[in-house]
């Protein structure tokens, strides 16, 4: 109590960071992750800050050079510094991993309501969407990039295609359970309008796993860039991305492993970061914990 | 202990309910092709009366449910009709059910399911008044305090989420949102078989408190016979879709009429699970609704069934005043009794 008098604002202080601190125990796993992310994303648009050289400045005399005070990562076969190289991909990686999270679950998410609803929406839409899971997504993005070119929104669509009906499926089959819930019995017994049910009742009860499905996609959509990349069907050559970087050192890989490692490193840091994110909140999002927070 | 009126004949009745069925259809194989029927409830007709409860009982799988919602038009019967003051409304939808729905509301079984976890309190017991006035909202806000006031929940619950209730509290949550309309008739689908049963209780006590001092009518479907009979005014049996009796409390409790009512009756006063004494004990199990028996539906397992049991079923009809019976035990008028029934 006499502390309380004494020292009054160092108390209301560390009784923040004491919230804090028991966020973080409560859910390790998104705090781990979303500090990752946020050091990525901060990555990303200081990367013009970081570089220590340009990301596209040929330098031939330096080429195929190994890790140094003057190049950290090295450099590639162009003598371009893989640092600022590396620093720069990261914002096609992010771009990617939220750009095909934001439009698969926005459109899944519209597909999903309306299959869940109407019958005759439903038997026609979702033979389309199984014949589109049933192609393996990386073979389908590729057919997609073949015909519309390369550009990174080409990419981000093309994969997001790819991802669609597995969102579909999922609101789909969370608004047929949900239909079922006695209190969307009531919410009908009580008068409520079908818009209304479906805005209270339905959607953001099929939000929490939406989200946690945005991570997997966020997750997979990056490494689904850095293949296109890789195989040459991806983000255009001259844009540093991470597939592209690896693809370039794909035959140099025994001369100058680190071309692909660093690279790789990040990618999979990124991928570790949103599934870890992903996980975390799946836990965090359960309706009677997440109250609390 | 007697609240609301006994003699409901006399009146008109609120609800009406004649020759309601509802039947599931079976599909099979890649053209869904109906292959079979569930005769969930098939063909059963009763009344209520203003400010009356008529209990519902039967065991499960017995269409008691269906059967409520079936009147609540939350499934589409099959057949029949269902009137309320007078009205058809088993075949409105879209707009003028909604305002029927003012009149008929409903409390279901499970207080966990039945409310969404991701709505404040207030919000839940609110809706139905958001759905037919969304203008005010400081006298919705008012009233839904004044309603959770009635059925004893502090006001401070409406700020609270549903998880920081327990199951009896949940349930006199659901019960508000019901009383939010201010209806005449609620279906109460054995909104207290989830609960334990000192809260059972307390909250049929509250629904009984709440029909005398709002004029409520209910329709009671359970399981439990001792909370039927505790707050039924009239009490209908049911068995495999049909209702095979339909009487005033006191004479369906004292004097059953029906042999699967006197087994069910022979099962209730069970405070001890190894103490069954006098109990009629059934043979064999319900028989399937997708294929029920020919001739009395309850012949497979009644101990007093007699050679017209299997082929003629017998109507549900008045054999004193105010008790209907669907046995041909008590079917005087024809001449052609069968072995009375052992006392």
């Amino acid at each position: 109590m006499a502390i309380t008098t004494l020292n009054p604002p160092r108390i209301a202080k560390s009784r923040l960071t004491g919230r804090l601190v028991a966020q973080i125990k409560r859910h390790p796993t998104v705090a781990l992750g979303s500090s990752l992310l946020l050091l990525m994303v901060a990555m990303a648009l200081l990367a013009p800050l970081l570089q220590t050289h340009g990301p596209q400045d040929i330098s031939p005399a330096d080429r195929l050079q190994n890790p140094s005070s003057e190049f950290v990562f090295g450099t590639d076969m162009l003598g371009r510094d893989l640092y600022s190289r590396v620093v720069h991909g990261s914002k096609i990686s992010l771009l990617v991993g939220v750009g095909v999270a934001a439009i698969s679950i926005s459109v899944g998410l519209a597909i999903g309501l309306l299959t869940g609803f109407l019958r005759w929406f439903d038997a026609i839409v979702m033979r389309i969407m199984d014949g589109l899971m049933s192609i393996p997504p990386v073979l389908l993005a590729i057919a997609l990039m073949a015909l519309a070119g390369a550009s990174i929104q080409n990419v981000i669509m093309a994969i997001a295609i790819a991802e669609i009906p597995r969102v579909v499926r999922l609101v789909r089959s969370l608004v047929l359970s949900l239909r079922e819930e006695p209190y969307v019995e009531a919410a009908v017994s009580s008068g409520t309008p079908l818009l209304r049910i479906l805005i209270r009742h339905i959607l953001p009860n099929t939000l929490a796993p939406l989200l946690v499905q945005g991570t997997y996609i966020f997750a997979s959509a990056m490494i689904l860039e850095a293949i296109l990349s890789f195989i040459g069907a991806g983000t255009p050559p001259e844009i540093p991305s991470w597939g592209n970087i690896m693809a370039e050192g794909r035959t140099y890989f025994q001369s100058a492993p680190f071309i692909i490692l660093f690279p790789g490193f990040f990618l999979s840091l990124a991928v570790l970061a949103v599934n870890l994110l992903g996980d975390g909140l799946r836990d965090a999002l359960d309706p009677r914990l997440a109250r609390r927070l | 202990m007697t609240i609301g009126r006994i003699a409901p004949e006399t009146e008109t009745p609120l609800l009406e309910v004649e020759n309601l069925k509802k039947h599931f259809p079976i599909r099979k194989g890649l053209f869904s092709r109906v292959v079979g029927q569930v005769y969930a409830v098939d063909g059963i007709s009763f009344s209520v009366a203003p400010n009356e409860t008529l209990g519902i009982v039967g065991e499960s799988g017995c269409g008691k449910s269906t059967a409520g919602k079936a009147i609540l038009n939350l499934i589409k019967p099959t057949d029949g009709e269902v009137k309320l003051e007078g009205k058809r409304i088993d075949n409105l939808s879209g707009a003028k059910m909604r305002s029927v729905r003012k009149q008929l509301q409903v409390v279901f079984q499970d207080p966990y399911s039945s409310l969404n976890p991701r709505l404040r309190v207030g919000e839940i017991v609110g809706e139905p008044i958001l759905n037919f006035d969304s203008r005010n909202r400081h006298a919705r806000e008012e009233r839904v305090i004044e309603l959770l006031e009635r059925v004893g929940l502090p006001a401070d619950a409406a700020k609270k989420y549903p998880y920081e209730f327990s199951g009896g509290q949940r349930q006199r949550i659901g019960i508000a949102r019901a009383l939010a309309l201010d209806p005449k008739m609620i279906v109460c689908d054995e909104p207290v078989s989830a609960l334990d049963v000192s809260v059972q209780a307390q909250v049929v006590n509250l629904l009984m408190d709440l029909q005398q001092d709002l004029k409520l009518s209910y329709l009671f479907v359970a399981h439990d016979l001792a909370v039927v009979e505790h707050i039924s005014h009239r009490v209908a049996v049911m068995y495999l879709g049909k209702i095979v009796e339909l009487s005033d409390k006191h004479s369906l409790f004292s004097d059953p009429l029906h042999p699967y009512t006197e087994a069910l009756l022979s099962a209730v006063p069970q405070p001890s699970p190894r103490r069954k004494p006098d109990r009629i004990v059934l043979k064999g199990d319900v028989p399937s609704p997708i294929n029920p028996p020919k001739g009395c539906r309850f012949h497979t397992r009644c101990p007093y069934a007699f050679d017209r049991c299997y082929v003629e079923e017998p109507p549900l009809r008045e054999v004193e005043p105010g008790r209907q019976v669907a046995c041909h035990l008590h079917d005087d008028a024809e001449g052609t009794k069968g072995p009375s029934l052992p006392s």
